[in-house]
This record gives structure tokens, sequence and C-alpha cells, in this order.
């Protein structure tokens, strides 16, 4: 594996039914690298649990994705409202998203939980009013 | 069991990939909350939903579910269908409710994949 890869992805927030597109291109791209099922699987439910969180609450935003010897780093970069509690937003079962979101099959409460669950480390930041940046590492 | 087990079991009929139809079934997830699947689906894995929409066969690629069964006759769209064949995943629709698609996999041995069943 070369030293360290990037990629880099905007995530739209116009069609939900798109969400999940970055996502599903890592997921390509970690199997031909060669990355074992258990890393890919991991690394796949963080990411798409992070941008439909991206398209629900945050209007899209910019996803950055490093690959290194080592780890794997996922970059969430939004500007959206932010996260008023962060701690709360934490717990399982809270949640905030609109019941047309529910009605798609999301907005459980379980999308940052399962973020931390399927990672080594996560670390948001957050400015109400000015966005959010979760970075999320899976060590390989 | 196999994915051609379940069909027969189900009275389901297949509407993509029918290349993919004698993959090996261990598990069954059966829910309309994605973010249930994304957080409690186990590997080799069958999800039953009542939900229609794209997102279901996304979240079944990012969990690489077996095939997914929609319950209660529903039908993909076109767009849902061809999103299937590119993840190569097949898709079943089975007349019977969730509940019952459930319990009559169950009743054959299969099971959720946790301890509590």
């Amino acid at each position: 594996m070369a030293d360290v890869l990037e990629f880099t992805y905007e995530v739209s927030d116009e069609d939900f039914t798109r969400a999940g597109e970055a996502s599903s291109d890592v997921k390509k791209k970690l199997k031909k690298l060669g990355v074992s099922p258990d890393v890919i699987r991991r690394v796949s439910i963080a990411l798409y649990e992070g941008e439909i969180n991206m398209v629900i609450h945050a209007n899209g935003g910019i996803i950055t994705i490093r690959i290194s010897e080592d780890s794997i780093t996922m970059i969430l970069d939004d500007k959206g409202p932010g996260i008023p509690d962060v701690e709360k937003a934490m717990q399982a079962g809270y949640s905030t998203a609109p019941d047309k979101v529910r009605n798609l099959g999301f907005g459980a409460g379980m999308g940052l939980p399962n973020m931390k669950k399927n990672t080594d480390s996560i670390d948001i930041e957050t400015k109400i009013g000015v966005g959010t940046k979760v970075t999320m590492v899976i060590n390989l | 069991m196999t994915v051609n087990d379940v069909i027969k079991l189900l009275d389901a009929t297949p509407l993509t990939c029918e290349d993919k139809l004698d993959t090996e079934v261990l598990s069954a997830c059966g829910s309309d909350m994605m973010s249930d699947v994304l957080a409690f689906a186990k590997t080799k894995c069958v999800l039953l939903t009542g939900l229609c929409n794209p997102q279901v066969i996304r979240t079944a690629e990012m969990m690489d579910i077996v095939c997914i069964i929609f319950v209660r006759g529903k039908k993909p769209d076109e767009a849902m269908i061809e999103l299937s064949r590119d993840m190569e995943i097949p898709l079943l629709a089975t007349p019977h409710r969730m509940f019952s698609a459930c319990g009559i996999l169950y009743e054959q041995g299969l099971r959720g994949g946790t301890e509590h069943g």
C-alpha cells in the first residue's frame, strides 16, 4: 500500500435517495486494496451512518478518507447547525430527526452510538451555527 | 438454508439477481428501521422489511446482506431494481406480512444471530 491514500467526496443534500454513494465508493476501494472484511464492515457502517447524518441534519458536506499503513481516518466536515449537546447526541435512542426522515427508516438515535461502536476513536468538534467536524479512526 | 429455500418457504418472487439465489443464509433481521439494521444485523443475513426505498438497498450493501425480502407484497421501483443489480443483492417479494414471514423462517431454524435468538 502507498504511504497515504486520500479521497474526498462532496455529499449533496438535494437527494436523500443518493445518500450513501460516498460510503459505497469507499467500500469498493477498500475491497480493491485488499483490506480485511471486518475492517471494511466497520468502515462501511460508521461512514454510512455519518453520511446519512450529514444529509439529514447538515445539508451535506465534505468527506475525506485517509488510508495509511496502520489506520483509516474518516473526516466528515459540514456547515450545518452544529450539535447543541454532544453528550446527549451520543446516547442510544436520542434523536432530533424529523418525521419525514423516520419514515425513510432512519432517525432512531442509533447513528452516533453506532459510529462510536465501530471505530477505535471518534472526535466531534461542533459549533452552533457554524458546523460539525467528526473524525473517526479505525486502526489496521 | 439458501436464498432458494427462503423463496420456497415464503412463496416469494425473485425480482433481481437470479444467479445469486444459491447463496447461503445464516441469520435473519426483520425491521423497517434501517438504523436498527445498521446496528444489529449479523453476517450472511437476510433482511425482511416493509420499507421500500433505495436506502434499504444501500443499507444492505453496507451490511453485506445476502438478500432483501419485501413483505406484504411490496414491489420496489425500477430505480431500486437497478441499484440492487449494481450491488448484486437479490430482491424478493413475499405476500406474507412481517410477523408471519419472520415466523416461518424462525420455525425452519433461522435465527437472529444474537444470544436471545
